[in-house]
């Protein structure tokens, strides 16, 4: 089927209709899930103009990032995209590492890829889940929300943290995976497919849900590409990008994995894609959580760059240089005095981190590409000329995080 | 990740523009007066259709810096994955760059948050307003002479009662 716009009436005449009127969407809205506000123009039920209005949330992440360390910056990369906070650690630290020069064991590679996946998961099963709640399925919501308890759960045993998580740091992780955290794995792999059956049976043929996402937010191929979308937004218009196929980073070119996408470019299609790219995130984690190599999880002591753990501090002369060089405020990473962009296909789209290293530990600039912001800009371009009713539905499904949207 | 005969093509067109290299990116700098050119002919030309992002560095302390400040377009290539770094030096009396929400409308909200954050103008924008600051926000955060604890705006905002509101 073509993509076609609802007609719209001319906006010329806006001064000379009295009936247009204007609405006040947020900034305190169940539906914005956070503090975004949006002024409608409405003829009737019938949106004729938005206009955005962000910043509520900002709270210079990015000026904060040029006083923190390399690893102390991690906290706050949690705090961005809450839904999937492990995702931005990782992020954060792939970008830090291709600055610094570092390759990390294949160990960490794998359980980065994992928490990465799981991340994913839970990334989809709020941005899914929310957006069946605000177009008024309940039950669905509770489905998602259920196993979203289970991956915290894994992440508690991972991290010691069910959200900000801070899991990652410069060369490695905070702690190795314990035999519980893969059997835990283990059993989510095994019972979440389940879930996910019902989950689309309750939507997949779900007159009404069809009726309120098919057709409602149009965005085809070519708007995507210049609107610079990307992640599942981009993918349901079919644009075949796939930073995990693309640019293999991490353990990906390892795995068995497809790509998903649609060329619906609605709601629906966005609502597809993501449960589609949840199967696909499961075949990842079960691949990966069977193969997880043995080894070291950080890199050698000997490049200075993770922190030993106290056996080597207090056992060997490299764990004890390392962990003097790397504690004392006049010593530090080694950086070069360069700069560097580092993606990852986060579960909302490119998450990228642009670093200025000037030979400090502490970035001179640490600018995040984050695609909340990104995928806003569309929103009024999608909703223009469907009803008010579908503004919920149109930002259910571009999974709007205003943490990581205002930073 | 670009190329060798991108980047033969893109040097051959503009031979003046310095290109460096590190770790896997190919970075381009150009001068301010063709930077629109250049992602233009970037985009049409080359296929560099994905405009990742725009944002700009505050070089007033970084060693050996000889501009203030660096403007970064990051684009990339959806049919190639090629990616490409554009730098634009621009300096302080004249912090204008031609905007290039007529090439992608990507551009809009990522132009605004530069100029919001760093106080760069771009003409021709659609829409130059702040985006995440408020309106009568007087400077410009995220240059390198703004303390990280603001200079008190905050508490001279005024306070809206609801009589006045």
């Amino acid at each position: 089927m073509p993509i076609t716009a609802v007609q719209t009436r001319n906006l010329a005449h806006d001064e000379d209709q009295e009936y247009i009127w204007t609405l006040n969407f947020g900034p305190q809205h169940p539906a914005t899930h956070t503090t975004l506000r949006l002024v409608l123009k409405l003829e009737g039920e019938r949106v004729i103009d938005a206009m955005p209005d962000i910043g509520y949330l900002h709270s210079g992440f990015e000026k904060i990032g040029e006083h923190l360390d390399y690893n102390q910056y991690v906290t706050v990369t949690d705090r961005m995209n809450y839904l999937s906070p492990i995702a931005n650690n990782v992020a954060w630290h792939l970008a830090v590492e291709k600055l610094l020069g570092i390759d990390v064991p294949p160990r960490c590679k794998y359980i980065r890829t994992i928490i990465c996946e799981l991340a994913r998961i839970s990334d989809h099963l709020l941005c899914t889940g929310a957006m069946g709640l605000d177009i008024g399925a309940f039950t669905f919501f509770l489905y998602a929300f259920n196993r979203r308890e289970q991956i915290y759960n894994i992440f508690e045993e991972l991290s010691g943290a069910r959200f900000t998580n801070s899991y990652t740091r410069v060369g490695g992780v905070a702690h190795d995976a314990s035999p519980r955290f893969v059997e835990n794995v283990r059993q989510f792999v095994r019972e979440f497919p389940r879930t996910l059956d019902d989950m689309e049976r309750l939507f997949n043929r779900n007159r009404i849900f069809i009726d309120r996402t098919k057709g409602v937010g149009l965005l085809s191929k070519e708007e995507a590409i210049n609107y610079s979308a990307t992640g599942p937004v981009a993918r349901a218009s079919g644009v075949t990008r796939d930073l995990r196929k693309d640019e293999p980073y991490l353990a990906y070119p390892d795995f068995d994995f497809k790509v998903c996408c649609a060329t619906g470019g609605d709601c629906y299609a966005r609502f597809y894609v993501r449960i589609a790219e949840m199967r696909e995130s499961l075949k990842i984690i079960n691949q990966a959580i069977e193969n997880l190599p043995q080894g070291p999880v950080n890199v050698y002591v000997g490049e200075r760059t993770a922190l030993p753990n106290k056996q080597q501090v207090y056992q060997t002369i490299e764990g004890l240089i390392t962990h003097f060089e790397l504690t004392m405020t006049n010593r530090g990473f080694d950086v070069p005095c360069e700069e560097s962009y580092h993606a990852i296909e986060a579960p909302n789209g490119e998450l990228g981190f642009y670093i200025v290293g000037d030979g400090s530990d502490v970035a001179y600039r640490a600018r995040c590409r984050p695609p909340s912001f990104i995928h806003f800009a569309l929103f009024p371009k999608l909703i223009k000329g469907h009803t008010l009713s579908d503004v919920v539905a149109v930002l259910g499904s571009l999974n709007i995080i205003a943490a990581e949207l205002d930073r | 990740m670009i190329q060798p005969e991108t980047l033969q093509k893109f040097q051959a067109q503009y031979s003046q523009a310095q290109v460096s290299e590190f770790r896997g990116q190919t970075r381009a700098v150009v001068p301010r007066e063709q930077a629109y050119e250049a992602l233009q002919w970037l985009r049409d030309q080359l296929g560099f259709d994905l405009l990742v992002d725009i944002t700009c560095v505050d070089y007033l302390h970084y060693r050996g810096a000889e501009h203030r400040f660096g403007l970064v377009y990051l684009l990339a290539n959806t049919a190639t994955n090629e990616r490409i770094t554009i730098r634009v030096f621009v300096d302080e009396p004249d912090l204008t760059v031609k905007s290039v929400v007529p090439l992608w409308e990507g551009a809009n909200w990522m132009e605004r948050e530069v100029y919001d954050m760093f106080g760069i103008i771009f003409a021709g924008h659609p829409d130059h307003r702040r985006i995440l600051l408020p309106e009568e926000f007087a400077a410009f955060p995220l240059r390198k002479d703004y303390p990280l604890r603001g200079r008190g705006e905050r508490h001279n905002f005024q306070v809206i009662t609801r009589d006045k509101s």
